[in-house]
């Protein structure tokens, strides 16, 4: 399953829906995304595309199904304006063990980070900045190729 | 043809979305692109670095030979930046 919304979510919350009467979980994964800030940040603006965001997320939940056997799994993103410490990402992964748990959630992350079409704006002491995308999400991206 | 421009795109743009009604020659993301840049000071502004102009045709990402025509929904944007 897949969100996007401008309200704060709540992981406690998110876990115990995502699971509940499914006793063949064994293991749950969660991830979330905080705004970091590391001097100077006064607040952050999430834009996306709709429709093309609920569309792309879709596709990485879907991809991360196929490739593991997941029992559920959520992916919750925000939009809108955000201070630090906010969440703004959420991804949960449910399955029979923990490796698969771990291992899809860790993707869901890595794909969405350059395939969901979301874009950040800073808003510092300084004025405005569009933040740009960073090599290092390209490469995490990568290590999931599949070969062969 | 609708076309959509997101993030600091945008800002050069001068626009989120215009409606685009190119000759039928163009018929591939690459020539929508050469004939949008030519359209005038803005638009060439938006292109002028193409390596960081990202593209999806009816909301699927998209390369400079994906066909596009008449009633698609064309976007450009930026790297994304989420998660």
């Amino acid at each position: 399953m897949i969100r996007v919304q401008r309200e704060a979510f709540d992981v406690g919350r998110e876990i115990a829906a995502l699971t509940a009467g499914n006793t063949r979980i064994g293991g749950v994964a969660s991830f979330v995304g905080l705004v970091r800030d590391l001097g100077g940040l006064r607040s952050m603006t999430l834009e996306h595309y709709p429709g093309m965001t609920e569309r792309q997320l879709e596709l990485i939940d879907a991809e991360a199904h196929r490739r593991w056997p997941l029992e559920a799994s959520l992916i919750v993103h925000r939009y809108g304006r955000l201070e630090p410490g906010d969440p703004i990402v959420l991804t949960i992964t449910a399955s029979a063990h923990r490796q698969a748990a771990f291992d899809s959630c860790n993707f869901l992350m890595d794909w969405l980070k350059t395939e969901a079409p979301f874009w950040k704006r800073e808003e510092g002491a300084d004025g405005e900045r569009w933040v740009t995308a960073r090599a290092d999400d390209d490469a995490a991206r990568e290590r999931w190729r599949e070969t062969g | 043809m609708k076309i959509l421009y997101f993030a600091w795109l945008r800002d050069k743009a001068g626009m989120s979305e215009w409606q685009v009604s190119p000759p039928p020659g163009i018929v591939t993301v690459g020539a929508l692109i050469d004939w949008l840049a030519a359209q005038n000071a803005s638009q060439a502004e938006v292109f002028a670095d193409r390596s960081v102009v990202r593209v999806a045709v009816n909301q699927d990402f998209a390369e400079a030979d994906t066909p596009v025509g008449p009633g698609d929904e064309v976007a450009f944007f930026p790297p994304v930046t989420g998660g």
